[in-house]
């Protein structure tokens, strides 16, 4: 009964002693001046564009146009 | 490289609110949160103007300057956007913005103040594009549909115009040219400084003056 009672301490011992190893920093590493958020894609990464900078280019260009009354309406 | 940029012609707003109303719509914005907003100068006399004001993307912005947690970032079409979830309400942006753009959710009692919310050019923001989380953060992603802000691609008579600095400065141009008045451009000089190579108070509607400066390099990182 007095073993078990040591193998008891001893593993709530080592339990206790390790307890903070799988702990996850929850702060972030502060650099002042750097961006410390999340990375963003370019817009043109995925679908439709799939990465086709060009294609995407194209598009945002098309629709400016469409703002210049002067082109969608002749004179 | 696009530059992504908003005019508004002071000529042509008429206080519709349909730009506001667009962007309300489109990223569902709660109430009490105004991403865009029309001022309206010398109102009721002769001579009054009105504006439709957002955040305008500066080439330099004061806020990514001012963020004490350095939440803000900069497109590569030189959108500047910030991650919300290191966001701390400080409000310090607020304070910085020339234009008023950073908004505040007061969302609890004693006048608690959330995360800052504020016009993104429609691009979202840190999260997978076209996401349910991107859009519950940030508002919808227009950009990656290569489409424009809602808030210009709906305004009824064009005032608010939004897209690559070059190619709306060339359309406020032609517009200028062919009315031949009202070549001043709100909000530009404080927003975008001088264009390469341009004269001071120099506008890019106005005769003579050189085209917008060409984009700064912007990778995705603080400037």
């Amino acid at each position: 009964m007095r073993s078990f009672t040591f193998a008891a301490l001893g593993i709530a011992a080592i339990a206790l002693l390790v307890a903070g190893c799988g702990e996850r920093p929850q702060v972030i590493n502060y650099k002042q001046g750097t961006y410390q958020g999340k990375p963003d894609t370019p817009a043109y990464s995925n679908a439709p564009f799939n990465g086709n900078r060009q294609q995407w280019d194209n598009a945002i260009d098309t629709r400016a146009q469409a703002q210049n009354e002067y082109v969608r309406i002749r004179d | 490289m696009a530059r992504m940029k908003f005019l508004c012609d002071a000529e042509r707003c008429i206080e519709c609110n349909s730009c506001v109303t667009a962007c309300k719509q489109e990223h569902e914005i709660p109430w009490g949160v105004n991403r865009r907003r029309v001022v309206t100068i010398n109102d009721g006399v002769p001579g009054e103007r009105s504006i439709s004001v957002a955040c305008m993307h500066c080439s330099d912005a004061p806020c990514m300057a001012v963020c004490p947690v350095d939440c803000f970032y900069k497109s590569e079409d030189g959108v500047v956007l910030h991650d919300k979830d290191l966001c701390i309400g400080c409000g310090y942006c607020f304070y910085a913005c020339p234009f008023g753009a950073p908004q505040f959710p007061q969302t609890g009692a004693f006048g608690v103040r959330g995360k800052m919310d504020k016009c993104t050019f429609c691009a979202g923001g840190p999260e997978p594009d076209r996401s349910a989380a991107e859009f519950q953060k940030y508002g919808r992603n227009r950009l990656a549909e290569g489409k424009l802000p809602a808030c210009a691609e709906m305004c009824s008579t064009k005032a608010l115009l939004g897209g690559d600095g070059d190619m709306i400065a060339n359309i406020y141009r032609d517009r200028v040219t062919h009315r031949g008045k009202g070549g001043e451009v709100w909000g530009w000089a404080t927003a975008y400084k001088l264009p390469a190579g341009g004269t001071p108070g120099a506008q890019p509607g106005a005769p003579g003056a050189a085209p917008p400066a060409a984009p700064p390099p912007a990778g995705g990182t603080k400037s």
